[in-house]
């Protein structure tokens, strides 16, 4: 996941930075995967890399690369970056020196066979007005992209 | 030596997948089997679909090569490795060359859930089906992807109307697919279950095949799979993407040799996925015709001939057609091949009746039987229907089936609900 990320800033031309996205939102599924949630695992891999990451590749093989790639690439905020990278850094080691004493509870559910039926029920249980309003969310991008996109109304 | 045999007796009486028990070494022989059964698969349809196409349009097909051209497809697989290797001046090396293997990985990866009986899957992961749709949606990056490093303007149209047309049935399908996850949970605890083996298991237990539950809405639900899993795969009548005579082949002109036959052994192991996603979700799987209706010891010992009687039956017509070959001094060794495959095929029909094997075939022959029943209609469609047209085609993804598939679902949900509260109130 780590060379994936650092491949996405890195690389010129944007279509192999697309591809090395594709190859770190894998390796967040089997990090997901390894969180014993097989569930989002396998929705992250048909939504992200198989829908999302198909929609960038379109936009970017269908807009000229040929300008960007010719450009000179330049760092001149390094010094902001180096204050962020820090903070992060500090942050991670702050975290993993306290140890999982920071969580309330660490007791992390072993058993994933019914994680699908758990997610399902919590989701339109609990959650439900959440999801009505994410879900509502979504369609007025619909709408919002349809109505950008049509010649006339 | 019969350390060796224990180890496989007590293996054969596990009722787990290797995947479940966590034991790698027969993981990894299921894997071998699968492989090479996939490879063999892909093989027999590439003569199988030349054949047929020909039958269908009143013509012999390939008969030289071998006996009625059944050594074409080694022919093709050697000029294809013997061919030149030609990669695009301009064309981008690296992406160029891992396009290929993305799609056959994407391809051949799904295999790892297939049921081909309780036991006999890989592994069954309990998000079996949404493995199997996620990773056959990462084959359509391999073509976005060979599209665009090869640089040239038709296969990079091809190549996003192919993912296009991909992505767009997608949808339809995962709609199917949900109405058949619902139909899962029509049980007596009231939880479905995503996973492969499971889907089968709740077929035989609620005694019905889904394309037959709730009629007619499991076979529209079967219909919108059916047609969406032919979109799916770029085969005809939505085949335009590939079309020698709209796009001078589309995503894959720039490839020869080897690198194009791994796209066409993805495309047809692909083919194969999406036809067992459809044997296991609405067909019942592994298990055999009448499986509640017709039931009991008498008619499982009936069931259990067909195998056997099915490669007789091609050892018989194997062995009239060498009773028909032409006479000529030149056709004997032909004649002799032919006879040959026939005895094979006797010899594999013979061994199928002793008692140990017949039984355990049974579960692997009709699964088989009904994907390559699938493998058929592909053929049948390809010499049947006339192209799409893309329009016309994102039309029919957008616009017709996916109200289908969102009415499907909600009346599946509506009957399911109007039953649980009429028969257990």
């Amino acid at each position: 996941m780590l060379i994936g990320g650092i491949l996405v800033i890195t690389r010129k031309n944007p279509v192999h930075s697309a591809l090395a996205l594709i190859v770190t939102l894998l390796a967040q599924a089997s990090i997901y995967l390894m969180l014993y949630a097989p569930f989002v695992a396998g929705v992250q891999i048909i939504l992200y890399a198989g829908g999302i990451m198909v929609l960038f590749l379109f936009v970017i093989m269908l807009v000229s690369i040929d300008r960007s790639m010719r450009e000179r690439q330049f760092n001149s905020q390094w010094v902001a970056g180096i204050i962020a990278a820090t903070a992060l850094g500090g942050l991670f080691i702050a975290v993993y020196t306290k140890g999982t004493s920071i969580f309330p509870e660490h007791a992390l559910p072993v058993v994933e066979n019914d994680n699908t039926q758990k997610i399902a029920t919590m989701l339109y249980g609990q959650y439900m007005f959440a999801f009505e309003i994410a879900s509502l969310l979504l369609l007025v991008a619909i709408i919002g992209a349809v109505v950008m996109a049509k010649k006339k109304i | 030596m019969g350390r060796i045999i224990l180890y496989i007796q007590s293996y054969l009486s596990s009722d787990q997948t290797p995947g479940a028990a966590g034991n790698m070494f027969w993981v990894l022989v299921y894997i071998m089997l699968v492989f090479g059964g996939l490879s063999v698969a892909v093989i027999a349809m590439n003569w199988l679909e030349r054949k047929i196409l020909a039958h269908m349009q009143v013509r012999l097909g390939p008969m030289r090569v071998g006996p009625h051209g059944l050594l074409q497809p080694i022919a093709d697989a050697l000029k294809l490795l013997l061919k030149e290797d030609i990669m695009p001046a301009e064309a981008d090396g690296v992406i160029f060359w891992v396009a290929p293997f993305v799609v056959v990985l994407a391809a051949f990866t799904v295999f790892v859930v297939v049921p081909f009986g309780p036991t006999h899957a890989i592994t069954d992961m309990n998000i079996g089906i949404l493995f199997m749709l996620g990773v056959s949606s990462l084959s359509v990056l391999g073509i976005v992807m060979a599209g665009w490093a090869s640089n040239s303007h038709y296969p990079l149209i091809g190549a996003l109307r192919s993912s296009a047309q991909m992505v767009s049935y997608e949808v339809a399908m995962g709609l199917a697919v949900v109405s058949v996850v619902l139909m899962t949970s029509l049980n007596a605890t009231g939880t479905g279950t995503l996973s492969m083996i499971g889907i089968v298991q709740a077929q035989q237990s609620q005694g019905v095949w889904f394309i037959f539950k709730f009629f007619p809405l499991g076979l529209i639900g079967f219909f919108i799979f059916a047609v969406a899993m032919v979109a799916e795969t770029n085969r005809a009548p939505f085949d335009l993407a590939e079309a020698e005579s709209e796009l001078t082949a589309g995503f894959h002109t720039e490839y020869s040799g080897f690198r194009w036959s791994l796209f066409f052994l993805a495309e047809y192991s692909a083919m194969i996925a999406v036809s067992s996603i459809a044997v296991t979700l609405w067909l019942g799987g592994w298990l055999r015709p009448f499986p509640n209706a017709l039931s009991g010891s008498t008619w499982d010992f009936m069931f259990s001939f067909f195998p056997a009687a099915a490669f007789l039956f091609l050892a018989a017509i194997t062995f009239f057609n060498v009773v028909r070959m032409p006479k000529h001094p030149l056709f004997r060794i032909q004649t002799i091949g032919l006879a040959g495959f026939g005895v094979v095929l006797g010899l594999i029909g013979l061994v199928l009746l002793v008692p140990a094997v017949r039984m355990r075939v049974q579960d692997i022959f009709w699964f088989s039987a009904k994907v390559a029943a699938f493998m058929y209609l592909y053929i049948w469609y390809r010499g049947t229907f006339p192209r799409y047209r893309f329009d016309q085609l994102m039309r029919m993804g957008w616009k017709v089936l996916l109200p289908m598939g969102l009415g499907v679902l909600i009346l599946t949900a509506g009957v399911a609900l109007l039953q649980q509260n009429l028969w257990h109130p």
